[in-house]
C-alpha cells in the first residue's frame, strides 16, 4: 500500500463537541508558582477581527528539554509533564495556557533550538491546520536559533512572545502587514 | 456529557483510570522502545512532505471563509526537528468504551439510521498506526450539532450528543457506532448544503502526522457541489474521504457497516541530518 495521507478537512465551527474533553490550558499544574508562564493573545483575521473560532495545540518539551516521546531517545522526563495543551479562543479571539519554559532541543545538524513552544492552529476556513512556533523574548539563544534564522529577519518578531501583564503576549495575526510566521511542515 | 477530571499533570483522563497507570503505561512502552533502538548515535527521521494536490490549500477561494483566514505571505518550509518529530503520547486509560458508541450515551436511543463505522489507520508505507486516538464530533440525523452556535431549524435529540472517542488497536483498526448524520445549510453560497459528514482527528506518532478530516457517504448527490470536500485538487486524494460502504462491518438486523480507512504521514527514509 501507497497511499498518500488522508487530506485534512476544516474543523468547522463546531469542533468543541468532539475536541473539548481534551481541552487542557494548564500544562505544567504541578510546577511550582514561581516558574509557570501564563501566555495570553488573539487571534485576528485578515480585517483585525477577533476569531472566535479557532483552537490552539500546544506542544513542549519539559523544562530540562526533553519530550515525552519514544523518539526522544534520551531518558524521559520524570517530572510528570506531558508537554500537550489544547485552548479554544473566546468571543474576542481570546486565548491563555500557562506553562513552564522549555529547555533548549537538538535542531538540524545536531545545533540546539532555542526554548520554543510548537503551536497548531485549527478553525473554521482552514482547510489544513497552520503550524508556528512561540519563542521566549530576551533568551539569548534566539540570536542563532536554527529556526528563527530561516525566517527574515523582519519577520522573526511574530515568533517572539512579548512581556505584557505578568506573563507573554504571544498573538495570532493571520494577514496582513504583521502576520504570523506559518510553516510549511 | 460523560464526568471528567482535570486536576493532575496528565492529559484529562476520565476518572475511572488512575493517572498513575496510564503514566507506567506510557513510560513502559516507551523504556522498551527506547532499548530496541539501542545507542542509536542518529535522531530518528522527519516525516514526508504531501505529494502535489493530495492535500487542501489555504486559500480556497470558493470556501468563502478561507479568504480572510489563509496566509498571505510565504510559509517557511521547516525541517522536521526533534519538536516536530514527537508528540502526544495518550494511553488506553483516555478513553472508556461506551465512548465508541454514540448511540448508548444517553438513556433512550437516538433517533436515525443506525451504522457502523471502522477502518483501519496507517501510514503511508502502509504500516499499523496502533493506539492512536481518534476523536469524532458530527451533527444529529436531522443536520443539527449540539451546539449553541448551530442555529438551523432543525430538532436537536436528546439522545444524542455527537462526540466520540476510541483508540486503534494493535493492527491500527478502530470501530464506532453512531447515526447517520444529516445533511445542512451553510451560508457559504446561495442555497449551501453540507454533504453528511463525521469529523475525525487524529493523532499519530508525531506533532507533524496531526490530521484533522471529515469522512462522507457514498453516492450523495451534494459531493460535487461542496467547496471544502472539492478543496483538494486531487481526485483519488479527495475520492478517500469517501467511505465505502462495507458488508464485512454490516450487523444482520442491527445496523450498516461503513468503511473508512486513514493513512498519516509515513517516515522519510533517511535519518535527520545531525
Amino acid at each position: 500500500m501507497s497511499a498518500s495521507a488522508t487530506a485534512s478537512q476544516t474543523v468547522g465551527p463546531f469542533f468543541r463537541i468532539g475536541l473539548e474533553p481534551l481541552y487542557l490550558a494548564d500544562l505544567a499544574p504541578t510546577a511550582a508558582a514561581k516558574k509557570k508562564i501564563n501566555f495570553h493573545g488573539r487571534v485576528l483575521d485578515g480585517d483585525a477581527q477577533p476569531v472566535s473560532d479557532a483552537i490552539l495545540e500546544i506542544w513542549q518539551a519539559n523544562a530540562d528539554g526533553r519530550y515525552l516521546h519514544p523518539d526522544d531517545l534520551r531518558e524521559s522526563p520524570r517530572d510528570g509533564f506531558t508537554g500537550f495543551g489544547r485552548v479554544p479562543t473566546d468571543a474576542q479571539g481570546r486565548f491563555q495556557f500557562s506553562t513552564v519554559k522549555p529547555g533548549r532541543v537538538a535542531g538540524p545538524n545536531g545545533k540546539a533550538q532555542a526554548p520554543h513552544l510548537v503551536v497548531a492552529i485549527f478553525m473554521r476556513g482552514l482547510l489544513i491546520h497552520l503550524l508556528t512556533r512561540v519563542y521566549f523574548p530576551g533568551d539569548p539563544a534566539n540570536a542563532d536559533d536554527p529556526i528563527l534564522q530561516l525566517v527574515p529577519a523582519a519577520r522573526r518578531a511574530t515568533l517572539i512572545a512579548n512581556a505584557a501583564d505578568g506573563g507573554l503576549e504571544w498573538n495570532v495575526i493571520l494577514q496582513g502587514e504583521h502576520e504570523t510566521v506559518f510553516f510549511d511542515y | 456529557m460523560p464526568t471528567r477530571c482535570s486536576d493532575s499533570g496528565r492529559f484529562r483522563i476520565r476518572a475511572a483510570v488512575p493517572k498513575g497507570r496510564l503514566r507506567a503505561f506510557i513510560v513502559r512502552k516507551m523504556s522498551a522502545h527506547k532499548k530496541n533502538v539501542g545507542e542509536a548515535k542518529t535522531e530518528p527521521p522527519g516525516y514526508r512532505r504531501p505529494a502535489p494536490g493530495t492535500q487542501p490549500p489555504y486559500l480556497h477561494p470558493a470556501y468563502a471563509s478561507t479568504r480572510k483566514r489563509a496566509p498571505t505571505q510565504p510559509l517557511i518550509l521547516l525541517p522536521h526537528t526533534l519538536s516536530e518529530i514527537t508528540g502526544p503520547v495518550f494511553g488506553h486509560g483516555a478513553v472508556r468504551a461506551e465512548d465508541a458508541d454514540l448511540t448508548k450515551q444517553h438513556d433512550g436511543e437516538p433517533l436515525g439510521e443506525r451504522i457502523i463505522v471502522t477502518g483501519r489507520v496507517a501510514d503511508e508505507d502502509g504500516r499499523a498506526v496502533a493506539n492512536a486516538l481518534v476523536e469524532i464530533w458530527q451533527c444529529n440525523a436531522a443536520g443539527r450539532y449540539r451546539h449553541q452556535n448551530d442555529t438551523h431549524d432543525a430538532p436537536l435529540d436528546p439522545n444524542f450528543s455527537g462526540a466520540g472517542r476510541v483508540m486503534t488497536d494493535v493492527e491500527g483498526r478502530y470501530r464506532f457506532v453512531t447515526v447517520k448524520p444529516g445533511a445542512y445549510p451553510w451560508r457559504n453560497h446561495h442555497n449551501a448544503w453540507r454533504p453528511a459528514h463525521i469529523h475525525l482527528s487524529l493523532f499519530g506518532r508525531a506533532f507533524v502526522t496531526r490530521l484533522v478530516t471529515q469522512m462522507y457517504f457514498p453516492g450523495d448527490p451534494l459531493l460535487p457541489h461542496d467547496p471544502i470536500f472539492n478543496g483538494t485538487a486531487d481526485e483519488k486524494a479527495r475520492n478517500r474521504l469517501v467511505a465505502q460502504f462495507d458488508w464485512d462491518s454490516t450487523a444482520p438486523e442491527h445496523a450498516l457497516g461503513y468503511r473508512f480507512d486513514i493513512v498519516l504521514r509515513g517516515r522519510d527514509a533517511t535519518p535527520m541530518e545531525k
